[in-house]
């Protein structure tokens, strides 16, 4: 049988993902205040725009890891790794408004309006804010259906995060980042297809076979 | 003594023993790496090759220089991987001597000059820089060599030598990132011959008083300061004198962002950022403000080079 923790040993758990998924931002903290960043403004940049969107896959990671181990207890991980994929996010985008171009607002929306890989960029944090903020148990409980439907936004985002890294790394023709974590993205993608295929084919034959089965009850 | 041919051990099975020794040889100096990575670095700041060279004041700048350390820990020289922090992992395993280069074209004293016999062609002068990279950085670095024009007259151009290329240096033995495909090797720039012949461009063979570090391109390279840094061809092994222009590496692989030109030109934007200004390694963090990028990187003796020339179109 799947592994299921006491609710013990789950904050536990999720103390552990908590502290591990904040060791990257305080490696770069460290990179930044000791001076080891040749290049900071890059190096911020860079380090922020990767675990956004490592934190973006492992969010997107944990509804397979359930439906394949039967573990149903990481659904309750989710909240907290998107949340994270949003904190590097606005790392990265505050890195942009504030180290790259001071707070000048009129050099921001040049940038976002005139380099499709900002704009897209720009779109994926934007996209992300709702999501965010609609995280709390309480706003999960107004919404309702609508919560489902809001945070499906998820898989339009993570595609352009892929398309923005690509589009960056393009300039220096270097497409390894992007096809690795693209591979991975459209896997995560893929499955949410294949099951929302078989599920709608069950539904359909779970309705053509319900008259069937309503004859041979009244044969009975 | 006869040996029959069932004795003899097939060629295949020496190669795969062979091949097994060199992979335990190969383990066992993978577990010394950090040692070796500590005596590496110290033989890399402490024990490089002095050389003498007499600084030009005229052809330098007085901003302050770049550390030795920036200018060694953050390159790009994708022959050694496309990290900035790969090639000053990865570059000592270049072999810069013995090394040669090769000069022909369209000259009427072809030759091929070993690494010594080039560094003597003219006396050394030392000339601090600044360089900026079309990424958006910049640092100012001391280099030691001489006016490329000492090397070209030499060689005495023909008439009809209108452009000279660089060809650098792609050895999958040496340089690990030539496995890659992320360019068509080997790397290639090359200069318009006015530009090749300006004082300013300069033949290098070393940097802050020693000779070139691997990682930013022994044993010779060029330094054309007034252009984006890519231009700059490193780890040169043939230099060609062309009637038309050459092909350049950048240029093939990204014709809209990177013209044969390349002038710093902070009114001619890449399409994929600004170029208005720049951050200079080494000063500050990220709270310091970017610098203004100067026209011709601040080279305004180049600018007649270009006089009638609309720089948008020739970027």
């Amino acid at each position: 049988m799947a592994f299921n923790p006491s609710p013990k040993q789950l904050t536990a758990i999720k103390a552990v993902v908590f502290v591990v998924a904040l060791l990257p931002f305080l490696s770069i903290a460290y990179g930044l205040a000791s001076g080891q960043a040749i290049d900071p403004l890059a190096y911020l940049t860079d380090g922020s725009g990767d675990w956004a969107l490592y934190m973006l896959c492992a969010t997107l990671c944990v509804t397979p890891l359930r439906r394949f181990t039967g573990m149903n207890w990481v659904i309750k991980l989710r909240r907290m790794l998107g949340l994270y994929a949003f904190f590097y996010a606005l790392v990265h985008f505050l890195t942009f408004v504030w180290f790259e171009h001071g707070f000048n607002v009129a050099a921001i929306w040049k940038d976002v309006l005139k380099h499709p890989y900002v704009t897209v960029g720009f779109a994926a944090f934007v996209l992300l804010i709702p999501l965010a903020a609609t995280s709390t148990q309480a706003m999960i409980r107004r919404l309702g259906r609508n919560w489902t439907r809001l945070h499906r936004l998820i898989y339009l985002i993570a595609p352009l995060a892929i398309l923005h890294l690509w589009w960056i790394r393009a300039g220096k023709h270097n497409f390894q980042q992007p096809i690795v974590w693209g591979s991975v993205v459209a896997v995560l993608l893929l499955l949410r297809v294949y099951w929302s295929v078989t599920r709608a084919r069950a539904q359909a034959g779970a309705r053509a076979g319900a008259p069937a089965r309503a004859r041979e009850r009244a044969r009975q | 003594m006869l040996i029959k041919p069932s004795e003899i051990t097939p060629r295949e099975i020496v190669e795969s023993r062979r091949k097994f020794i060199a992979g335990i040889a190969a383990s066992a100096v993978a577990g010394t790496s950090i040692w070796e990575m500590a005596n590496r670095e110290a033989f890399a700041q402490g024990a490089a090759q002095k050389l003498a060279a007499t600084r030009n004041a005229a052809f330098s700048t007085g901003e302050p220089q770049t550390s030795f350390n920036d200018a060694t820990h953050y390159n790009n020289f994708y022959e050694f991987g496309t990290d900035k922090g790969d090639p000053a992992e990865n570059a000592h395993t270049l072999h810069t001597r013995p090394w040669t280069v090769q000069i022909d074209g369209e000259v009427k004293k072809p030759i091929t000059l070993d690494i010594d016999r080039l560094t003597k062609l003219a006396p050394l002068e030392e000339r601090v820089y600044r360089l900026r990279c079309v990424e958006g950085w910049s640092m100012v670095i001391p280099w030691i060599g001489y006016s490329l024009s000492n090397l070209i007259k030499q060689v005495e151009p023909t008439g009809n030598a209108k452009y000279i290329q660089f060809i650098s240096l792609a050895d999958k033995a040496q340089m690990p990132g030539v496995s890659s495909r992320v360019i068509d090797w080997p790397y290639q720039e090359g200069l318009r011959m006015d530009e090749a012949m300006h004082p300013l461009t300069l033949l290098t063979v070393g940097m802050y008083g020693q000779v070139l570090a691997n990682q930013n391109g022994a044993p010779v390279r060029v330094i054309v300061p007034w252009k984006y840094g890519f231009k700059s061809a490193k780890s040169i092994v043939r230099i060609r004198f062309l009637s038309s222009q050459p092909r350049t590496s950048w240029n093939m692989l990204a014709p809209d962002e990177y013209g044969f030109y390349s002038n710093v030109n902070p009114n001619v934007d890449h399409p994929r950022w600004s170029q208005a200004t720049e951050r200079r390694i080494g000063e500050g963090g990220l709270f310091t403000p970017k610098r203004k990028t100067l026209m011709f990187n601040g080279y305004n003796e180049v600018a007649s080079l270009y006089t009638g020339m609309d720089l948008k179109k020739f970027y």
